[in-house]
């Protein structure tokens, strides 16, 4: 393989592991609750801003990341209990708006708390390039791409195994089906904000010390996973582990091969063309209507 | 309690008023009543600049009643057909920069620029609408604001034309040889554009047209079993829609003498759609409400960094928990049931 083309690809798979997990916060929210949660990227955000924080602040790195996807699912539990919960009737459009003003509240308050200067973690496990066939990743890509890798095995172990998991499923599938049969709905529904919040938060812990973290670098990212989500179909786990990935290869060949001006349009110059083509994302079912 | 709440009765005339002032969607309202919510709105907008102190207070109205036209534009789209579009800044751009790139590299004058700008803007809008508007919800929402965003990064990165991310300066608006200038004079221009849209969209919303897109927001499939041809109304719309916004870019750029692509971007349009569901969907002075509340706000917490968007955020989230139809409808729905239940105490 071109070594070129490598490198572009190792890159893209980074990119693409970070979509991932913002795509799978995404799915999960919309599938416990049809809510689009456009806050998401402030999750990413918060987890990444408290990790640095703390790092910077002299708490040992293990613990400052740990702690900043804790505190994320925090949030993300927080945001579900006192926002959206009691708008559970409200239309659509009106939950938009309400995570939209929760992604202002939480930029806000982290311009407050932590100001408007960018943070970084400290690489993982040092920032010597290694060498791959004429290429070279970062040891902190490696990190991305085990994060992401282990998050969807512990997804698919939590939602196939695990009583928890299996009332989520079943509370996406028929929220009122699944309350008759004793799940309890109200906990689901905070509980896949949290699980949310911290999946993405892994997102923003791991990929800090490649890209550095500010107040405003969430929006970017949550709509990027918004994205990768849409491509993969909404709702559905492995549509968004392929779309996050997908879309992270296209945007690093475009940047390499087209143009880096544009690698910001790609993303949505592609889910326009496969909306267009396929309505439903491209592993989504097909949607019926009830009239 | 036999009592409705009728015309005829004493006292009511105030009430209607109100409702019409609040835009109730009563079948009853008549157009007496919206024409006195259209006098209302004249006497504001004409009354007005007696209180404004100085040009600074005449740029923040102007600036209310560029985001309240843009708002209606919108509102019909989104509350009077159901369909949702995240993007809608990016018509907007269209119309600006068409303007601005047509009167600045070409030497067009500002009226025909303007109407290119406007038939341009409206032939994209017919062939984005033909392939997107099939598709619902969410993923409806994801392609207008991928359009949107497309827009704007064109916007930035087309530098030769469009000055790139720092935007590009335009020229003012003159007709027959008379030039628009200062605030005093926009004021009238952005005033009567605001009163001509209320009156358009009104006469569409009555229209048999405007009938069959609040068919269409019920019940798609019930609105075609009725007969109605859903696709091209729906089409229709947004392409009028996506033209009220163009042209009124274009007068804005020439009102304000400098654009950059950030008027075309995904936080405009977000503004845009929390001012009419803010105000509330499918209420034309609801959309002038929510615009009033945008247009304020930020100048109210310029200064207070970090606290200006916290605060915002919270009021629209307070605003939806507790009144999830948009203040205007709300706050109207309740003046009714508080007017009946007095009446209704008064006939017992």
């Amino acid at each position: 393989m071109l070594p070129e083309l490598l490198q572009f690809i190792l890159s893209g798979m980074t990119l693409g592991a970070m979509y991932m997990l913002s795509a799978l916060g995404f799915s999960m929210i919309y599938n416990a609750s049809g809510v689009i949660n456009f806050a998401q990227g402030e999750f990413i955000m918060a987890g990444g801003m408290a990790a640095s924080f703390l790092s910077a602040a002299g708490v040992p790195l293990p613990l400052a990341c740990v702690a900043g996807v804790m505190i994320a699912g925090l949030v993300g539990g927080l945001v579900e209990r006192l926002a959206v919960a009691p708008a559970r009737d409200a239309a659509v459009a009106s939950i938009i708006i309400i995570t939209i003003g929760v992604s202002m509240i939480l930029r806000g308050l982290t311009e407050i708390l932590l100001g408007k200067r960018p943070y970084a973690l400290p690489h993982f496990s040092g920032e010597a390039p290694l060498a791959l066939r004429g290429a070279t990743i970062l040891p902190q890509s490696l990190w991305v791409l085990a994060a992401g890798a282990l998050i969807v095995l512990g997804l698919s172990l939590f939602f196939g195994r695990t009583r928890i998991g299996k009332g989520m499923l079943a509370t996406s599938y028929d929220r009122l089906a699944a309350q008759l049969v004793g799940v309890d709905v109200r906990r689901v529904l905070t509980l896949s904000f949290a699980l949310s919040a911290a999946i993405g938060a892994v997102g923003g812990v791991v990929i800090a010390p490649i890209s550095t973290v500010a107040y405003d670098t969430g929006m970017m990212l949550g709509l990027k996973g918004f994205v990768a989500a849409t491509l993969g179909g909404l709702g559905s786990g492995p549509g968004a582990v392929f779309g996050g990935l997908f879309l992270g290869l296209i945007e690093a060949l475009t940047a390499g091969y087209v143009s880096s001006a544009y690698k910001d349009a790609v993303p949505f110059i592609l889910v326009f063309i496969v909306l267009v083509l396929r309505p439903q994302g491209l592993l989504g079912a097909k949607p019926t209507d009830r009239i | 309690m036999t009592h409705h709440p009728d015309q005829s009765l004493p006292g009511s005339r105030q009430s209607s008023i109100l409702g019409s002032i609040l835009g109730r969607s009563d079948a009853r309202r008549t157009g007496a009543g919206r024409v006195v919510g259209l006098a209302a709105l004249a006497a504001v907008v004409a009354l007005l600049p007696l209180l404004l102190p100085n040009a600074f207070y005449f740029d923040v109205a102007i600036r209310i009643a560029i985001l309240a036209v843009n708002g209606i534009a919108l509102n019909l789209l989104m509350g009077y057909t159901g369909q949702i579009s995240l993007g809608h800044a990016g018509f907007f751009g269209l119309g600006a920069y068409g303007s601005a790139v047509l009167t600045t590299h070409f030497g067009w004058t500002p009226l025909p620029a303007l109407l290119a700008a406007a038939g341009l803007t409206a032939v994209i809008a017919w062939g984005v609408a033909r392939v997107i508007l099939r598709l619902r919800g969410h993923y409806l929402a994801m392609a207008t604001l991928g359009l949107g965003i497309i827009i704007s990064i064109v916007l930035g990165n087309e530098a030769a034309w469009t000055g790139g991310p720092d935007g590009m300066p335009v020229d003012g608006f003159s007709l027959f040889g008379l030039t628009l200038s200062g605030e005093r004079q926009w004021y009238w221009v952005f005033g009567g554009l605001l009163i001509g849209t209320v009156v358009l969209a009104q006469n569409l919303i009555d229209s048999p047209a405007g009938r069959a897109l609040q068919a269409l927001h019920g019940s798609e499939t019930a609105a075609s079993v009725a007969g109605i041809d859903v696709g091209r109304r729906k089409i229709a719309v947004f392409v009028l829609s996506a033209t009220v916004s163009a042209m009124l870019g274009s007068l804005s750029a020439h009102y304000s003498g400098y654009i950059n692509p950030g008027i075309a971007g995904f936080l405009q349009s977000v503004e845009l759609v929390i001012i009419v569901v803010l105000g509330g969907m499918a209420s034309i002075y609801g959309s002038i409400f929510g615009a009033v509340v945008m247009g304020l706000l930020p100048q109210i917490l310029a200064g207070y960094e970090g606290w200006d968007s916290v605060l915002f955020g919270v009021i629209l989230v307070v605003t939806m928990i507790f009144l999830p139809r948009g203040v205007v409808p709300s706050l109207a729905t309740r003046l009714r049931s508080a007017r009946l239940a007095g009446k209704g105490g008064a006939a017992c």
